[in-house]
């Protein structure tokens, strides 16, 4: 697959060449003088090579940089999938800070008005070594991702090349660079541009500098953009990424001055994913061809065995044998039909699945713990897939759902609680769900409609789960769908990476996904109906009780026994809504959320389920902006020891986290004592507890 | 006030039986139920013998420990409360008082105790009927709608009220005219015309056809109200005066007619009271387009509604008369209805002058 896309991107210029410059040539001259002829030699003189960044200069859209404020997105997203690429491949936990910045041109104007901007990116990664920092980034088609069949963000070694070759065409300004590969190596700052004619690097400034990042590369580029917040916003895509990647501390400044800041909510790296060899069923003629040429081996069967994966040496002498060709033949030598039949026979053959080892999913809790951190629900719970395989690339698909309002948010805008007049009604919500889309961690926001994940989300019967859903279109309610689709090869519809297409394996496997999650918002759903409606029934008698009596009361002339007749009301109102049975519908005894794995909910009493995540997810935003909720978490804070843990661990950041075990233990014992002690002091505290444990998926 | 509250009328002590129903379903832990007759086309009845619709006994219950009527028994009460304070306070009051009288938020909730009149309306209604009790007995009163312009002398409050004296404006009907409120000293009408619209009346009173032709003229703009109804009955009844009905031509008209003449549907157990089974119907008849050639171009085109109604009415038991089957077919045929004031087109005068003359004359008129 990855030939492919090689083969595409340097042959297009090549043939595009001899149609692209002659036509408009011809025209002119055919105008002014239909006779005149030209000849092949004359023609064939004007023919000559198209660099490759000569064809992105003039077609920038294909890359994302439509139009100036996808174009501002683009390089933020770029450096930072960079940044973090860089990060999980060197095995440290991304820090990694946003800056944006206005670039004043003349007097100084509001950042949604400004057109020029800064963007920095500085990460704590491996760094980079000094020779290879222009070609990194001031050379188109030049990376490390390409030539390996691994998951990761960026695959083309394109993007951050293309980002700044986009600076230097708008704003002329070179892209920066500071990198440093040790506290004890130098910094070394480089100002780099892209000769557009023969994609090379131009340096226009190499020097050592003092740094203060122990390690890491800061990138910083000046383009021409625009900042609008919203929809497919540069703040949408970082709190995206911030939710799919809950491993990476986040910190954005955002041109109007202010920090946001997206804490780590996961302390745990993603597994390392491998590297695998092509799979058979995933490879093109053209490229069988190629790899024949390249190989190292000497025999067919060898190159059969060596340079496949799941193809054995004794497979390898099948298939050569069905194919008609000697196991011992020179790869090289096979050409023509021959050849053509190897690759049908390895279409036909039967080979097992490539190995799965290759792609890491983001995982159930670490999803949970994402969606937790950013989105205010009362019910979260995510799915990973087992593995399974499209045109030879294996692929997991996860998904998530965050649905509802904090309960303290639901009782916000209730507390001025004024009489309603004739006409006035309580206004209901008719938003639809939002669904968020992620390939290999990294959020989609555009051409949400033509993605594989969008359309498998629509075609979701979603009313069997309890939701509104009209024909065609999103469930209803306070929702948000997480879908992820991790792979070696993500197949884009286009080269802007944007939606994932549409293949059958892929689509199945998301609504699979989506199916599991609907089913526990379901179970969810409706029993938190049965409890709201069995509350409902009582309420209603017991609101009602107080008007009858009172009614009667005047009726009979203020002479009754308004007590009496209240209490004997009251008895039979309990007599009829089933009294304990109702309690225990309305999850006063603490029943946990049974029959959800990895789910999170969050009722008015504290949170159930995986409770250790969602602890943690507190524990680490109080960390982050202690005076943000000072009412909230301030006594628990206040305990002493926490307090000096939350400091060491932020001191320490940079380097490796120190181990938790201790500290997760003690957390929750003071969260699940402090936030029930109200209520039932001891009762719950057991609870998490048993939870620890963590679970593991069937 | 003081002697008033002291006798308890039986209005008031029907109500106060609601609060001891309550009261004693509390003491045996019983779900407290009340017993509501229904109002609907189901249980009613027609009387040919006595030409009016009586209620049947069908009823349904309305208890409160049921989460669909509880609200509904709540207001029940409230409404109970409400008019048995009037009882007792001795004043009368209008529905939409009521409404706002009874209308409170409930305590430590945001809920209502009634969002709209629609839901208060009802429940007196229901009251009505369960307790076997006249509208103007629990002292709420509809809008004066109708006015009344004749030869007749009323007593109201201790004032004279010579109608014939009253100009072409006449004498605003009060929604209450029972003989407690409403004393009838002198009539000297040879007929009572009761005219639907209030345009076509004004006519008839400034053309002074009643002094002509010796009648009362009344109208209740529209659908009468009880009021109009009931000093209609009382009218014909105390002075035997033949009640003719004069309404548009289409089949909200033939209904307003057969209200007069046999009841409603919704309030039947009133008819005893408020109907006028020998009321005739004058017009404006299918037939008198024809009769009166009033050109194509001044009817109506009938609507999908008016089709519906038309065939319901067909259907009523109190329309199968071979005359009444004839008159709607013809009106359906024709597909056109005709208001009274299309009268015009031929005249101004022409309802005072040829119309009611003619018909008069010829006795021309339905039963």
């Amino acid at each position: 697959m990855a030939k492919k896309k090689e083969s595409t991107s340097e042959t297009e210029p090549k043939s595009s060449a001899p149609r692209a410059n002659p036509e408009p040539v011809a025209t002119k001259k055919a105008a002014a003088k239909p006779a005149e002829r030209v000849t092949a030699v004359e023609m064939g003189a004007r023919q000559r090579e198209i660099s490759v960044s000569e064809f992105f200069t003039k077609n920038r859209h294909l890359l994302g940089f439509d139009n100036p404020r996808k174009a501002l997105l683009t390089c933020v997203k770029e450096a930072v999938d960079n940044a973090l690429d860089a990060c999980e491949e060197a095995g440290i936990l991304p820090d990694v800070t946003v800056r944006l910045e206005v670039v004043p041109n003349g007097e100084p104007v509001a950042p949604s008005q400004a057109s020029r901007f800064r963007i920095t990116v500085t990460d704590n990664g491996p760094g980079i070594v000094r020779q290879q920092i222009p070609r990194i980034f001031a050379k188109l088609l030049y990376g490390s991702k390409f030539h390996r069949l691994r998951m990761s963000r960026g695959q083309q070694g394109i993007g951050i090349s293309a980002a700044g070759m986009y600076g230097q065409l708008t704003t002329g300004k070179p892209v920066k660079i500071i990198s440093r590969i040790g506290p004890k190596a130098a910094a070394h700052f480089f100002e780099v541009q892209i000769d557009t004619k023969k994609n090379e690097p131009l340096v226009h400034e190499n020097k050592q500098i003092d740094w203060e990042q122990p390690r890491g590369t800061q990138v910083t580029l000046e383009v021409e953009g625009k900042y609008q917040k919203g929809r497919a916003s540069v703040d949408e895509w970082l709190e995206q990424t911030s939710i799919a990647n809950p491993h990476v501390k986040l910190i954005y400044q955002t041109p109007e001055g202010e920090t946001k800041e997206y804490p780590r909510t996961y302390h745990e790296l993603p597994p390392q994913p491998r590297e695998i060899k092509p799979h058979p069923y995933g490879i093109e003629f053209g490229m069988l061809l190629k790899m024949l040429q390249d190989t190292k081996s000497h025999t067919l069967s060898g190159f059969l065995a060596g340079d496949f994966c799941r193809v054995s040496p004794q497979l390898a002498e099948e298939i050569c044998k069905t194919a008609k060709v000697s196991p011992t033949a020179k790869p090289r030598d096979l050409k023509g039909p021959v050849a053509e039949t190897l690759y049908k026979t390895l279409q036909e053959t039967k080979i097992m699945a490539p190995p799965t080892n290759c792609i890491s999913p983001i995982g159930e809790k670490a999803i949970l713990s994402g969606l937790y951190k950013q989105i205010k629900g009362e019910f979260y719970t995510a799915v990973s897939r087992p593995p399974a395989v499209y045109r030879g690339n294996p692929f997991i698909i996860e998904a998530g759902l965050a649905y509802g309002n904090r309960p303290q948010d639901q009782n916000k805008p209730q507390q001025p609680a004024m009489p309603k007049a004739e006409g006035e009604h309580e206004e209901e919500d008719s938003e639809l769900a939002r669904v968020i889309r992620y390939a290999n961690r990294v959020p989609l926001l555009y051409q949400q409609s033509a993605c594989s994940t969008f359309k498998a989300v629509l075609s979701t019967t979603w009313k069997n789960y309890g939701l509104t859903q009209s024909r065609g279109a999103l469930p209803g309610g306070p929702l948000v769908i997480f879908v992820h689709m991790a792979s070696v090869w993500v197949p884009f519809t286009s080269e802007s990476k944007e939606a994932i297409a549409d293949y059958d394996e892929i689509q199945k496997e998301i609504t699979l996904a989506l199916r599991e999650c609907g089913r526990r918002l379901g179970l969810f759903v409706r029993r938190r109906e049965r409890a709201a409606s069995e509350y409902r029934r009582r309420n209603i008698f017991e609101l009602y009780i107080e008007e009858v009596v009172d009614a009667c009361n005047r009726l009979k002339g203020g002479k009754l026994p308004k007590e009496k007749l209240k209490e004997q009301l009251q008895k039979i109102a309990n007599s009829r809504t089933g009294g304990a049975k109702t309690d225990e519908a309305l999850g006063k005894t603490g029943a946990g959320p049974e029959g959800l794995p990895h789910s999170i909910i969050v009722t008015a009493e504290g949170v159930e389920g995986e409770t250790e995540l969602a602890t943690r997810v507190e524990a680490d935003q109080a960390t982050a902006a202690p005076s943000a909720e000072p009412d909230l978490l301030g006594d628990t804070l206040s305990v002493g020891e926490p307090v000096s843990k939350k400091k060491t661990a932020k001191e320490n950041r940079p380097k490796n986290f120190p181990k938790k075990t201790t500290t997760k233990a003690d957390q929750i014992a003071l969260f699940a004592g402090e936030s029930r002690a109200k209520k039932k002091p001891g009762g719950r505290s057991t609870k998490p507890a048993k939870t620890v444990a963590p679970r593991k998926p069937k | 006030m003081t002697t008033k509250t002291k006798k308890t009328t039986l209005v008031e002590k029907k109500l106060i039986g609601l609060a001891d129903i309550v009261i004693q379903s509390a003491e045996r832990a019983k779900d407290p139920t009340f017993q509501i007759p229904i109002r609907a086309l189901s249980n009613v009845s027609f009387n040919e013998r006595k030409g009016l619709i009586e209620m049947g006994s069908k009823k349904q219950e309305r208890s409160f420990f049921n989460v669909g009527m509880a609200k509904k028994f709540m207001q029940t009460v409230l409404v109970a409360d409400a008019l048995s304070e009037l009882q007792r306070a001795d004043l009368t009051t209008s529905l939409r008082e009521i409404y706002y009288r009874t209308k409170h938020t409930i305590q430590d909730s945001h809920e209502n105790t009634f969002d709209t009149q629609d839901e208060s309306d009802p429940v007196i209604e229901d009251l009505e009927v369960s307790l076997a009790a006249l509208r103007e007995e629990l002292h709420v009163r509809a809008e004066n709608s109708g006015s009344i312009v004749g030869p007749v002398v009323f007593g109201d409050d201790g004032d004279r009220v010579d109608c014939a004296k009253l100009g072409k404006g006449g004498y605003s009907v009060p929604s209450i005219v029972e003989p407690e409120y409403l004393e009838i000293r002198r009539c000297t009408a040879d007929f009572l015309l009761l005219v639907e619209k209030g345009t076509q009346w004004n006519r008839l009173s400034e053309d002074k056809f009643w002094r002509r032709y010796n009648c009362v003229l009344l109208t209740g703009n529209g659908q009468p109200p009880r009021g109009v109804r009931r000093l209609a009955r009382r009218l014909h009844e105390e002075h035997r005066l033949p009640v003719y009905v004069l309404v548009d031509n289409d089949p909200w008209g033939y209904y307003i007619y057969s209200v007069i003449k046999q009841g409603s549907i919704n309030l039947a157990f009133e008819s005893q009271r408020m109907a006028i089974p020998k009321a005739k119907f004058m017009g404006l008849s299918s037939a008198d387009p024809e009769q009166y050639e009033l050109p194509r171009n001044v009817g109506i085109k009938l609507n999908e509604k008016d089709i519906a109604r038309a065939k319901e009415l067909m259907n009523y038991q109190w329309f199968q008369k071979p005359a009444w089957q004839a008159e709607i077919k013809r009106m359906l045929t024709s597909g056109l209805k005709y208001e009274l004031d299309a009268l015009a087109n031929k005249d101004f005068q022409y309802l005072t002058k040829k119309y009611l003359p003619k018909k008069l004359q010829e006795r021309d008129w339905l039963d």
